[in-house]
């Protein structure tokens, strides 16, 4: 198939970009999003233009590192990371336009690869349960309910790749850190540190610059790994038992 | 809370009050307290179906409640301020959350996609923003003023009811037409705003939980809307007179 | 053609034509004793480090996958100063993330006669007898704790109504000792890592360097000092000084340019320590994973792997005669199927080990007999087949047992496996070889530590599955912190200044090869260059080997590694962000380190774990074993001038491998 593809250019993070045109001729349905600007990236180096930059690495949809506003939608038409989205999922003569993730707190770096560190200081200010190695007890010494073990690896199965904020019309990060507060609160090993962990991810999610949340639910629509909206719910819930308990 | 773009972790303290979390909490605190009036609110206005006097009694009775522990009209006055507190509250929470949503995205995307995400937020706060200027209308117009917008009637012929004055102002088709707009402008906020005040404080948990909540806000939004559209219809229609 | 491999030291005289034979290496780290003592004697024996001397130490941690992130996340528990380096944006985006199946740890949860030893056992067999014992018994012992640690942190296993943990077995093995979380394994796991990393990031012991690569090492004195990093965001090339270097840095699967790796995986990390002196361990040894997603077209960047379960109820089989090769297969009748594994293998049939699945498939593919679309000359690619299972099971069943495989695998070909059989063919998943290090996890290069697969130590020349996870964690978590701190109790080591000579040439070094590849300015892509290497590499070097095939691979690669050197492009500035830059470093390399593992495929004119050499071979065509030549770690150490592309005469040490504890047997599926 052959498309039009309008493609986000842009040099660094201190200049500003533009949106360019380029038209890419035989397109196999069986190549992935990726792989087709792979090819398009040999014929700019044939031509001597400089390839346009893109993140990817696992291509499995399991690494998080790949993310693209495929004509308006995060990751694409369909529910899945970019890498594994498929070109059959388009038709001969379509136009494209491909964007980076657009946020105050994920500023872009070069074309289409931003800089997503912002996801890891929320984890670093309590994403985390407080154990050392060597100081874990025996790992049955503590028995965790099946429902709250599923609810747990649900929310766990989140892969930090930012479509829920490139969607969120908030810029938001709401639906990535009530996976993380949803994950470690269900289980036993993560209360003690449960409401002190919300507030500070909270604060510090706000210091980055996000948007608040408005339970629009673009997010959970976006998320390649369907992390459910009642997550941020969880989140709000652990807050108001912090507010509770004054802190 | 200003927005900005940083690569350092926050020092200090941090306390749940001073989030983005928190002043969806005080939205929806606040926006829980507008259901509860526009409901009540909705079952009186009902009344004028079976005349003003009806009417107007259940008005002055709003004045006595609580006579004679509070002077009269004193309940009235609590509840008055309680609300006035509250939209203010509101208001604020929701211009912060605003500007805080703007900065969180300063560069635009240059293809939009229909995400039902985008069209909510823009209509709670277009939607709020119309209905703030419906209540400053509505109120100069049915309690600080008390305007008569209709000729057909004398302020003798009003007598100084309510009940009568809502019957003028309804006999014209731009003061209903006016309605029927805040109206639909309130639904849409009731949808939305009833499933996401639950979300906010915490109630829906599962999807069975999350279902009700959608359930309830539709249900919420068509009673009111209808509800309130009732007696201007009936009005308009003369089947009220 | 045909010289005999000499077993003894050599004479310093040019082997094959290829490489020289230089002295024997010894592990001489393992402490005496029995074998279930060894590893608590030598924790016994490392020595203590005062908590106010740690702040002063410092540590270099290259990777953040299961080893690395794990060890960073450890020793700056200690109250080391540790800096950590990925090439990604995020520590958690290491390629451990996609690992799916499973971990192994000796709990014996199941009752099922399942202990430290048998782990051990199941593990130098499963590695065809080409694993160092005292390793392979740690990594047993410890891999117990792995659990509890895990489970401490958070990580969301497979659990079971009572609420305890669930096992399942896993890679043919007899007992429940495999670990899970549902097919994100590896996942689950990284992310309890990387959480523990980040809260010591927060905690000010861990610096973390995303967005960074290794470029080259820095050694002082005999030492390793330090590596040599560029920004890849701005370009800058910095200086990183320590006290220690680990190197956690990955596998180097990615030389066959289609593998299972993720896309930046890179062998530049281990390949520059090894310019620098350090030994490069088994570099041929390559496991070939059986169930992948086969290659559609020229354009194809990687390849997706599919759970080995689904050999468990699926049938694997071609066409009888190639003409039928092109036809649906559902057109085909039963009598002109060739069910070649059953026929084969009548008593194991489709759940043959990997290495043996993966090579039937590649010989019925060569016999012109391969399905699907053809890619060069060749269909690469069999029938894995459900319509058995369907009609057996139902197609609830099989949704319910296999139904998130399925959907891959449907979202990636756009076939449905519930009506169409599916295709597979064997792809590069893992490196067993890596850097020489000794029980200690150091390389021959002091300070130079080395962990996860990029070290060579488990798994001999064949990886059992659901081990590599247990090997990152076991010794990010529990060995190098020991045995570092061992290292480090003999500090202070020198300081080294950023002017020292070492430094700035090694500095310079970097410098310049980036500046030459911007320079050249050819006609081919680096992409170009990488899939012709894969090419050579997967047909001379891949699952079967012969000396004809290797020597014309080693002239092949010889040839494009010069024409790389003159005919790159590479776009760009090296001030900003540029992948083109980034990876044509990573298959500089590669184009190097293939070489060496031909000369090393060469050299072991033996078949063992998945490699068959066509000179090995048992009278019924299976792989034959040479214990009596064979049983060494071929330990090669860098010969050649550390100027441009060359990489020399290599020279081959060896270390004797010796089984104290466990007697040598024969591999027989028939
Ligand atoms: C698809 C797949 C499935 C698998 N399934 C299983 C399984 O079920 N069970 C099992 O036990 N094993 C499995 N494995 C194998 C296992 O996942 C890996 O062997 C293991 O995770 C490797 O971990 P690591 O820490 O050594 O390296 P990795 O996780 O690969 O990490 C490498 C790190 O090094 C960094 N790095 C590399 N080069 C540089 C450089 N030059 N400069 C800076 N940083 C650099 C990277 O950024 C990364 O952080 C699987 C592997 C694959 C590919
Ligand atoms: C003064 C005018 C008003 C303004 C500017 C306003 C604005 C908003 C905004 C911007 C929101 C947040 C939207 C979101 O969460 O997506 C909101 C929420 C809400 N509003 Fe209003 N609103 C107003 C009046 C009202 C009235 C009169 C009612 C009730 C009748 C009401 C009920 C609610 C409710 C229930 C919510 C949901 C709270 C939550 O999200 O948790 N609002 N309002
Ligand atoms: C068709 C719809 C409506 C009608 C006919 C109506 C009618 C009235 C009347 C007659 C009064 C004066 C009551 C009195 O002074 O005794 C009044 C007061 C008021 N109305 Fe409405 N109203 C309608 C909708 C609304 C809506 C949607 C809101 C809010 C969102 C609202 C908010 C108020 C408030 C705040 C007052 C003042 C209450 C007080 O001062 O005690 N009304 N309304
Ligand atoms: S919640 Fe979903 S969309 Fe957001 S970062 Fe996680 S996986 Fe991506
Ligand atoms: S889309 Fe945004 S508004 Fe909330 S529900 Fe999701 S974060
Ligand atoms: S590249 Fe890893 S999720 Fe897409």
């Amino acid at each position: 198939m052959n498309l039009t593809l309008n493609i986000w250019r842009q040099d660094g993070p201190e200049t500003a970009g533009r949106m360019v045109t380029y038209q890419l001729a035989d397109v196999s349905g069986d190549m992935s999003f990726l792989e087709m600007l792979d090819v398009l990236n040999e014929s700019l180096v044939a031509k001597g233009d400089e390839p346009i930059a893109f993140d990817s690495d696992c291509r499995e949809g399991i690494c998080g590192m790949c993310g693209l506003m495929i004509s308006g939608k995060a990751h694409g038409p369909v529910r899945t990371t970019t890498c594994q989205l498929h070109m059959r999922e388009f038709r001969d003569g379509d136009t494209i336009s491909i964007e980076p993730w657009r946020a105050e707190a994920f500023p872009v770096i070069k074309d289409l690869v931003v800089d997503r560190s912002s996801f890891d200081r929320i984890i670093q200010s309590g994403g985390f349960i407080s154990a050392n190695t060597g100081s874990a007890p025996e790992a049955h010494s503590v028995p965790v309910e099946k429902r709250k073990a599923d609810r747990a690896f649900e929310a766990a199965a989140c892969i930090g790749c930012g479509a829920c904020v490139a969607a969120c019309p908030n810029a938001s990060a709401m639906l990535f850190m009530g996976a993380k507060v949803t994950h470690l609160g269900e289980l036993p090993q993560g209360q003690p540190e449960r409401y002190a962990r919300v507030v500070k991810m909270v604060a510090q999610h706000d210091h980055e610059g996000f948007g608040g949340c408005t339970n629009t639910g673009a997010c959970a629509d976006a998320c390649p790994k369907e992390i459910p909206l009642d997550v941020i719910n969880t989140l709000n819930r652990d807050l108001l038992g912090a507010l509770r308990q004054g802190r | 809370m200003d927005p900005v773009a940083t690569t350092t972790l926050l020092q200090g303290e941090s306390t749940a009050r001073r989030t983005s979390v928190f002043m969806k909490f005080l939205m929806a605190v606040t926006g829980a307290l507008f259901v509860l009036f526009v409901l009540m609110h909705m079952y009186g206005n009902l009344k004028i179906l079976w005349g003003t006097e009806a009417f107007d009694e259940y008005a002055e009775h709003l004045r006595t409640l609580l006579t004679p522990i509070l002077p009269y009209s004193g309940f009235l006055w609590l509840f008055r301020a309680v609300l006035v507190l509250a939209l203010l509250v509101h208001a604020y929470a929701a211009f912060t959350l605003w500007s805080r949503a703007n900065g969180a995205r300063p560069q635009r995307y240059a293809v939009k996609s229909a995400a039902k995400g985008a069209v909510r937020s823009k209509m709670m706060r277009w939607g709020g923003v119309a209905l703030l200027a419906f209540i400053a209308f509505h109120l100069i117009q049915f309690t600080i003023v008390k305007v008569n917008f209709n000729g057909n009637f004398s302020a003798a012929q009003l007598h100084g009811s309510t009940g009568e004055l809502v019957i003028a102002s309804f006999q014209l088709w731009w003061v209903t037409l006016i309605y029927i707009i805040a109206m639909g402008a309130l639904a849409m906020h009731l949808f939305h705003g009833v499933w996401s005040a639950a979300q906010t404080l915490g109630w829906t948990n599962s999807a069975g939980s999350r279902r009700l909540a959608y359930a309830t806000a539709h249900v919420v939004a068509a009673v009111v809307a209808l509800g309130f559209l009732v007696p201007p219809l009936a009005i308009f229609f003369r089947l009220v007179k | 053609m045909s010289e005999t491999i000499p077993t003894v030291a050599g004479d310093g005289s040019i082997v094959a034509g290829l490489y020289r034979v230089g002295d024997p290496v010894e592990d001489t780290s393992a402490p005496a004793g029995p074998i279930d003592k060894k590893w608590t004697t030598r924790k016994f024996d490392a020595h203590l480090v005062n908590p106010a001397n740690r702040r002063k130490l410092s540590v270099i941690i290259v990777g953040t996958g299961l080893a690395g992130g794990a060890a960073a996340a450890t020793l700056g528990e200690a109250g080391y100063h540790v800096k950590s380096f990925c090439y990604q944006d995020s520590p958690r985006r290491a390629h451990s993330i996609a690992a799916q199946g499973g971990i192994n740890a000796a709990k014996n949860y199941k009752e099922d006669g399942d202990s430290t030893y048998r782990l051990f056992y199941d593990t130098v067999k499963g590695g065809d007898y080409r694993a160092r014992e005292t390793n392979v018994y740690r990594l047993a012992e410890v891999s117990a704790n792995i659990i509890d640690q895990c489970v401490a942190q958070g990580v969301p296993f497979a659990r079971e109504y009572g609420g305890l943990l669930d096992n399942r077995s896993f890679g043919g093995v007899q007992v429940s000792r495999t670990f899970y979380a549902r097919g994100q394994t590896g996942q689950q796991l990284l992310i309890g890592a990387y959480q523990a990393l980040e809260r010591q990031v927060a905690a000010g012991t861990v610096t973390a360097y995303t967005r960074h690569e290794m470029l080259e090492l820095i050694v002082v004195d005999g030492r390793a000092r330090g590596i040599i990093a560029r920004d890849m965001v701005t370009g800058e090339i910095e200086t990183h000084l320590a006290d220690v270097v680990v190197l956690a840095s990955g596998g180097y699967g990615n030389v066959f340019f289609l593998s299972t790796n993720a896309m930046g995986s890179n062998v530049t990390a281990t390949w520059r320590a090894h310019r620098k002196g350090a030994y490069f361990a088994n570099p041929c040894y390559t496991q070939i994973h059986p169930t992948c997603i086969p290659v559609s077209g020229d354009h194809q960047s990687k390849l997706t792997l599919m759970s080995e379960s689904l050999r468990n109820d699926g049938r694997i089989w071609v066409p009888k005669r190639a003409e039928d090769c092109e036809k649906d297969p559902r057109q085909i009748p039963e009598e002109d199927r060739d069910y070649y594994l059953e026929r084969i293998y009548p008593s194991f049939g489709n759940l043959v080990p990997r290495d043996i699945a993966s090579r039937q498939a590649k010989n019925v593919c060569d016999e012109g007999r391969g399905v699907g679309p053809k890619v060069g000359d060749f269909r690469r690619g069999v029938y894995l087949d459900f319509t058995d299972a369907l009609q057996r099971m139902s197609a609830e069943a099989v949704a319910e047992k296999y139904g998130n495989l399925l959907d891959m695998y449907q979202r990636i070909t756009g076939d449905n496996p519930y009506e169409v059989p599916m295709r597979i063919y064997p792809a590069v998943h893992y490196t067993m070889g890596g850097l020489w290090v000794d029980y200690d996890l150091q390389s021959n290069l002091p300070g130079l530590f080395v962990a996860g697969e990029a070290n060579f130590s488990d798994h001999g020349a064949n990886r059992l599955g659901a081990s590599a996870l247990m090997q990152g964690l076991a010794d990010g978590y529990f060995v190098l912190p020991n045995t570092i701190r061992d290292y480090l109790s003999h500090a202070p080591y020198p300081t080294v200044s950023p002017d020292h000579p070492e430094v700035v040439a090694a500095r310079a070094a970097v410098q310049e090869r980036v500046d030459t590849l911007l320079a050249i300015n050819g006609d081919r892509t680096v992409d170009s260059f990488h899939k012709e290497l894969g090419h050579i590499m997967w047909e001379y070097c891949g699952m079967e080997r012969s000396e004809e095939g290797l020597r014309k691979g080693i002239e092949l690669i010889r040839g494009l590694r010069a024409e790389f050197w003159r005919n790159v492009r590479v776009l760009g500035a090296a001030d900003t962000l540029n992948q083109s830059l980034e990876k044509a470093g990573r298959v500089a390399d590669f184009l190097e380190l293939g070489e060496l593992m031909c000369i090393d495929a060469l050299h072991r004119r033996e078949s063992c774990g998945g490699h068959f050499r066509a000179e090995s071979q048992t009278d019924d065509g299976e792989a034959k074993r040479d214990d009596a030549n064979f049983r060494y770690v071929a330990a090669w150490e860098f010969g050649g001038s550390p100027d441009g592309g060359d990489t020399g005469t290599p020279v081959l040490h060896k270390e004797d491998l010796v089984y104290d504890a466990i007697a040598l047997k024969e591999r027989s599926y028939k």
